[in-house]
């Protein structure tokens, strides 16, 4: 288990305070000034060396990302913007980032602004999370007294201003482009790609993106070295990581430890283990809503790191863990997620409009055993024509977790299902239908 | 030129263009829904989706820049896969209700779905309703049959101006819709007709009027302004049914204006169809031939110099050529005149009435002065042009004059004379900004040319820019816009009385009362008073000038004959009988030739061909002439007010529509609704 | 939620106060000049505070006039965040979690009790007038589920006992103590930490 010593949020359960005098103490701020006064290519390189990659979904290797904005400032000015949306069901990392070590992420804007020329960073915040941005906001007031922001920030020669701008709930403004087309005052619909952000981005200007947690983590690599951090973890999968896990364990916690725990651990150390007994897990989401399921046997052995879990076809995504137990109706979780997709996507797409709607009213007529063996195949069909053929990842993140449950709990719905199409003899679902509405009459 | 490979095949293209566009010079077809050329890439369909190499997912054509040596593949597994999934879900909500469509015969996506479609549907879940939007009195809504393609709100915002029409909520719940679903505001918002690749938007006044294959499609010209948008008229039986746009780059590229597409059915309405009379003070019916020697009777009573024609604003070059004849030649009198006001024009060479930049021209300029016009209403077509220039190359547009809400910002610079004397002294700010400018534009409305300041406007603006060397070949800045589609055409063909020292003097003798007959050739926006008169109208409409005549003469509306039509750039267009002139009613022409013959006097021409012949030869003659003549003028202190103007009720046609009629109630009631204002 | 439904009965006029006013000023100033139309979401947030946590028809053409857009863009927005109500609310707006994280933690009990408590079906005000609630996706706090939020507070590890004394207490017209019903610390597991034991500030 990772050494208390080399974790980086050492105040993640708030227990020594969120405020300027006690982050202070914890070393926060510290060094500021010299990381900075050795360069821009210094630090890009120490990141790239520290094999640090997103935090917030995607798994992208940051340095590489940082090295993308241009070198010098043109006639358009740089922007860092700070992926605070968060809305990945089972994911909340960054709310605790921002309430109690907000003094990191400030920081790391200030390091990751000064690296990519950027003079001003807006950080998005989902709009439900009002508290976490007051808390932020004052953290940002604090770190001006202290002239940590502003001009000269923290005396390092680089002016860089931070505002807070919240969302308005709305899961698809977590995807970078359809933040910056909501920054901007519009609806979230992601771009068209290319251009990409880093050189047409917010306001046409060369733009980065990253996660909270990606660039709170950025001051504790600078100051230990990118040595330290890729020493822990796995190859291309180093460093530590927060996991939220949540679901149906007996004490569900945010807990940060090294990449590549064992899922096991991490439930049975951390988390108290699966309510019921180990034996009573039926299937675990390990990356948040979008990464498809597992099935308990995987779960025994699996490490929780990228590259392991693209092998068995999921994926770390933002590493929100769901622990779904024997007590639940598999079939009816899923189409609940197929739900929140049907409700979040944004409507640009035709196969994404369309086909999530389709997908959660297939779903759910298959929890209520209303489906017929032949929809299987056409519901997996239905993943398969959204998946890749949409502008955004949104896609993907629909389609994935349907997937998942077909393959490895086809058994289950195949009980459930006739060979007679039932459904015609039922009413039909209304169209536009709540969830609870669907419980009273399936009952 | 860079190559990309298609489908194995290597070919060359453009910088910029897009992997469809290549793919289209490789001769594939790429199917789509969203993309438009003239409009912004959305690239939300998805039906475009083509393989790259090295791309693990397809990706969408219409949206991606085609490189140097790309490798893309049109016509394998993926491909088909991704589009016939893409088919599914568009078909998954739509109404399967083709037979009650008015888009069946033109729908985008019938044809597709025969190529693309499963041949049943996998939907088995309820379909999508959505209710219907009230966009206004041309445009009928379905929005059931919306397949979110956007191109009406891109339309909307991007060409048009006036960014009215959105989509609300989001996912599948997203809906498009005017904003608390008022009437649209834009007088190109019909167009987005065209665009709906489905029968989501669909013309109200035809709604059910007939199915596309059972029209006779005419080719021809619009006459709603001088601009002379290329149209399609589709006409069933002696009805036309319905005006649709024709391309032509350098006119209205595809688009119409309102009021060109809408007018059409009042060619149905107030018609004149048998010669009349009046007796008692009462219009009564009677025959050719009573008429026609009634009108001779009459004339032989008045000396030439008593008698006077006026030429309206829909009139072709036949009507004007040979009603000219009749005056000059059989009538002796020169007592003709094309304007129906006291509006400057200077015919000495061909430069001083037309639009010289071209309307493709305003592409290529840099800075646009507006003096005295209000483009968006008097040539709304135009001013789509100036708008595509701003939205392309941020050009700075200026007015003198104010013209009130564009579809562009416009700086207003003042409204006095005076600006423009300060311009020639050059101690006004854009004075310089004009000398600087490499393809300045500077557009004279009719309202900065009325009255005594006409003359000093246009002299001084035109010395001003040949001073400055803006009146060349391949580039001349002068313009001026016309109103009226026959105006042009007109003046080549000198339908006007203008003397060396009075540009007006026609004007003087009528409201001197010197002129006892008046004979009005389609002119309705009658400016003067009865009195004495003795008035013939010949004409299509029963209308203002109708109202007032002693005799009426059944005439041809401009879609029931072959015409000849010149343009306010100079350019000459043919039109084409669509349909027939109705009841007695006779093409212009013949009425003149049909006088000349009962007078027992030899007219120029007996046939048409002939009649086309001398009108050929007098419009080169004009063409021809140009030879750069500025006079030195008078400053004249005055205010340049632009003129209001009726936009749904500018002839006798649009005033007899019941459509445009309510279009006018409705834009009386317009709200701004937050246009980008000049800065 | 799926549409926006628009109230039927709408103010005539909507001015923001001048203490809103200033913030519309500093929301503004956070954003580059010509770029105010930024400033958006944080007005349309301004209109639903001031105006009992909805946004009227007029407030949209405010903002629209304000920030120098056209009338459809601003509804687009109002229309596209669900955050945004058209239509009145409860003086207390309960927005249960009921995505599956939470689902699977017993949220549906709190939506029993809601329709049992406050009103039958959602987007209802409560007999009493002060409060109404709906479902919601996912609110960012998984680990502390089930859990709802009542204007812009969370409350978290919710069972039924706690969610009617909660209820109780809003429709008594009195805000409850927000956070964790088990006052649990923050995110820890609830029976003892597992990491940061010694940890000070050093
Ligand atoms: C539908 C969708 C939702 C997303 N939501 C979030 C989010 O809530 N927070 C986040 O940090 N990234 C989210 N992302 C990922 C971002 O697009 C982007 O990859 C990320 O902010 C990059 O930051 P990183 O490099 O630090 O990971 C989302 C992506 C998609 C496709
Ligand atoms: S995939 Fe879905 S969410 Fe993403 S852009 Fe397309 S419609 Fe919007
Ligand atoms: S035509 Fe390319 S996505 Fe619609």
């Amino acid at each position: 288990m990772l050494k208390d010593e080399d974790r980086i949020f050492k105040n993640l359960y708030n227990d020594l305070g969120w405020e300027i005098e006690s982050a202070l103490k914890r070393g926060d701020w510290n060094q500021t000034k010299d990381i900075i006064s050795k360069g821009k290519d210094f630090i890009i390189k120490e990141i790239k060396d520290s094999e640090l990659r997103g935090r917030g979904g995607a798994g992208f290797p940051t340095g590489l990302k940082l090295s993308f904005a241009p070198k010098e400032i043109g006639s358009r000015p740089h922007y860092l913007v700070i992926n605070a949306d968060e809305s990945e069901p089972g994911t909340c990392k960054d709310r605790d980032i921002m309430r109690f070590e907000p003094q990191k992420l400030i920081e790391g804007c200030l390091i990751t602004g000064y690296a990519i020329s950027a003079h001003v960073c807006y950080i998005y915040i989902r709009g439900e999370y009002f508290r976490e941005g007051q808390i932020l906001q004052q953290a940002i007031d604090q770190a001006y007294e202290k002239n940590f922001l502003g001009k000269n920030a923290c005396g390092s020669g680089w002016d860089l201003d931070i505002y807070i701008h919240y969302g308005a709930g709305a899961y698809i403004c977590g995807e970078e482009t359809a933040l910056l087309e909501s920054l901007e005052g519009n609806k979230g619909l992601p771009r068209l790609k290319p251009p990409f952000p880093a050189l047409v981005g917010l306001y046409g200007c060369p733009t980065i993106v990253n996660n909270v947690e990606t660039i709170a983590v950025l001051p504790t690599i600078l100051k230990r070295g990118a040595k330290w951090f890729s020493s822990l973890g796995k190859p291309k999968n180093t460093g530590t990581k927060i996991f939220c896990i949540s679901g149906n364990v007996n004490n569900p916690c945010n807990v940060e430890e090294e990449m590549g725990i064992p899922l096991k651990d991490l439930i049975d150390k951390h988390a108290g283990g699966v309510v019921g007994g180990w034996n009573n897990l039926q299937a675990v989401i390990p990356g948040g809503s979008s990464m498809p399921l597992l099935p308990k046997n995987i779960c025994e052995t699996i490490t929780m790191d990228f590259d392991s879990l693209i092998k068995v076809k999921s994926g770390l995504g933002t590493a929100g863990v769901v622990v779904i137990n024997k007590d639940q109706d598999i079939i009816k979780c899923m189409a609940r997620i197929a739900k929140f997709y049907k409700h979040e996507s944004c409507g640009q797409c035709t196969p994404c409009r369309e086909g999530c709607g389709w997908m959660w009213r297939m779903l759910e007529r298959m929890a209520n055993g209303d489906s017929t063996y032949k929809e299987i195949d056409l519901l997996l069909d239905v993943t398969k024509q959204i998946e890749g053929h949409t502008i955004c990842a949104f896609g993907e993140g629909s389609a994935w977790p349907v997937q998942g449950l077909i393959r490895h709990f086809r058994k289950e719905i195949e009980k459930r299902s006739h060979e007679e199409p039932i459904i015609k003899k039922k009413t039909n679902i209304p169209y536009l239908v709540d969830q609870h509405l669907l419980e009273e009459e399936g009952a | 030129m860079p190559k990309i490979i298609i489908n194995n095949k290597e070919i060359e293209f453009e910088e910029g263009m897009t992997v469809l566009q290549a793919c289209e010079l490789a001769g594939e077809e790429i199917p789509r829904f969203c993309y438009h050329e003239r409009l912004s890439i959305a690239g939300n369909c998805r039906m475009c989706l083509v393989e790259m190499e090295k791309s693990p997912k397809p990706i969408a054509s219409c949206a991606m820049p085609a490189t140097e040596g790309m490798k893309i593949k049109t016509n394998t597994s993926l491909v088909d896969k991704a589009r016939k999934g893409v088919m599914e879900f568009l078909l998954a909500n739509h109404p399967l209700d083709c037979p009650v469509c008015d888009q069946g015969g033109e729908c985008d996506l019938q044809d597709q779905s025969l190529f693309y479609g499963l041949d049943s549907s996998r939907y088995t879940e309820s379909k999508r309703q959505v209710d219907e939007k009230y966009m206004g009195p041309l445009i009928k809504t379905q929005m059931t049959r919306c397949i979110h393609c956007t191109r009406c709100i891109r339309f909307a915002t991007e060409v048009a101006g006036i960014p009215e029409l959105g989509a609300t909520g989001r996912g599948e719940d997203m809906e498009i819709t005017t904003y608390l679903e008022k009437s649209m505001e834009s007088e190109l918002s019909a167009n987005v007709i065209d665009l709906c690749p489905v029968g989501a938007l669909t013309s109200k006044p035809y709604a059910f009027e007939a199915r596309p294959w059972e029209l006779k499609k005419t080719e021809t010209i619009d006459v709603m302004d001088a601009v002379g948008s290329n149209i399609r008229v589709d006409s069933y039986g002696w009805e036309v049914k319905r005006v649709l746009p024709r391309i032509n780059e350098d006119i209205n590229e595809e688009w119409i204006s309102d009021k060109t597409r809408y007018s059409c059915d009042g060619l149905l309405k107030q018609r004149l169809d048998t010669p009349l009379i009046r007796e008692n003070g009462k219009l009564q019916k009677t025959s050719w031939d009573i008429a026609l020697k009634l009108l001779i009777k009459k004339i032989n009573l008045f000396k030439p110099d008593q008698i006077a024609g006026m030429v309206g604003d829909l009139a072709d070059l036949e009507m004007i050529y040979s009603f000219k004849s009749f005056f000059n030649n059989i009538l002796r009198s020169e007592n003709l005149e094309c304007r129906n006001d006291r509006i400057y024009i200077n015919p000495k060479e061909r430069m001083n009435y037309i639009f010289n930049s071209k309307i493709n021209g305003i592409e290529e300029s840099d800075l646009i002065l507006l003096v005295g016009t209000n483009p968006r209403l008097e040539a709304t077509i135009l001013n789509a042009r100036i708008r595509k220039a701003y939205v392309k190359n941020q050009i700075k547009i200026y007015s003198i004059g104010d013209p009130g809400d564009l579809t562009y910002p416009c700086e207003y610079l003042g409204s006095s004379t005076s600006i423009i004397k300060e311009i020639l002294s050059g101690s006004n700010k854009i004075s310089e900004k004009i000398k600087k400018s490499k393809k300045p534009i500077i557009i004279l409305g009719e309202s900065s040319l009325y009255g005594e300041k006409g003359k000093y406007i246009f002299e001084s603006l035109k010395s001003f820019l040949e001073e400055n060397n803006f009146l060349k070949e391949d580039w001349n800045a002068l313009n001026v816009l016309s109103q009226q589609a026959s105006r042009v055409g007109a003046i080549d063909l000198e339908a006007y009385s203008i003397s060396e020292e009075n540009n007006f003097k026609f004007f003087d003798k009528l409201h001197n009362n010197e002129f006892k007959f008046i004979y009005l050739l389609g002119q309705d926006n009658i400016n003067f008073e009865k009195n004495d008169k003795f008035i013939v109208y010949q004409g299509s409409h029963g209308d203002k000038g109708a109202e007032i005549a002693d005799i009426i003469l059944p005439g041809a509306a401009y879609t029931e004959k072959d015409g000849l039509f010149i343009n306010l750039e100079g350019k000459l267009q043919r039109a084409y009988k669509a349909s027939y002139p109705p009841g007695d009613a006779r093409e212009d022409w013949v009425i003149f030739k049909d006088l000349s013959n009962i007078m027992n006097k030899k007219s120029e021409y007996n046939n048409i061909q002939k009649l086309k012949e001398l009108i050929k030869k007098s419009v080169n003659l004009k063409i021809n002439k140009n030879n750069i003549k500025t006079n030195k003028v008078d400053f004249v202190e005055e205010n340049i007010l632009i003129k209001p103007m009726d936009y749904y009720y500018t002839n006798p046609i649009s005033r007899a529509s019941k459509v445009m009629s309510e279009c006018r109630q409705i834009s009386k009631k317009f709200l701004f609704t937050g246009v980008e204002k000049a800065s | 939620m799926s549409v926006k439904k628009i109230s039927k009965t709408q103010p005539e006029l909507f001015e923001f106060t001048q203490d809103n006013l200033k913030k519309v000023r500093k929301e503004i100033d956070k954003y580059p000049k010509d770029r105010k139309a930024s400033a958006v979401i944080a007005l349309l947030y301004l209109v639903q505070n001031q105006n009992d946590n909805w946004i009227p028809l007029v407030a949209i053409k405010y903002v629209a006039n304000l920030l120098n857009m056209p009338y459809i863009k601003v509804f687009e927005v109002a229309t596209f965040y669900s955050m945004f109500n058209l239509t009145p609310v409860g003086k207390y707006f309960v927005q249960v979690c009921t995505t599956t994280p939470c689902m699977i933690r017993g949220a549906n009990k709190l939506t029993t009790i809601c329709k049992n408590l406050i009103s039958k079906n959602q987007n209802e005000l409560s007999e009493n007038k002060l409060c109404s609630w709906m479902e919601v996706e996912c609110l960012g706090a998984c680990v502390n589920a089930p859990m709802m939020q009542i204007n812009q507070d969370y409350f978290e590890d919710l069972d039924e006992n706690k969610t009617k004394e909660i209820f109780e207490t809003i429709l008594n017209d009195q805000f409850p103590k927000p956070g964790s019903a088990k006052n649990r610390k923050n995110n820890a597991p609830e029976n003892g930490k597992t990491t940061l034991l010694e940890v000070k500030n050093a």
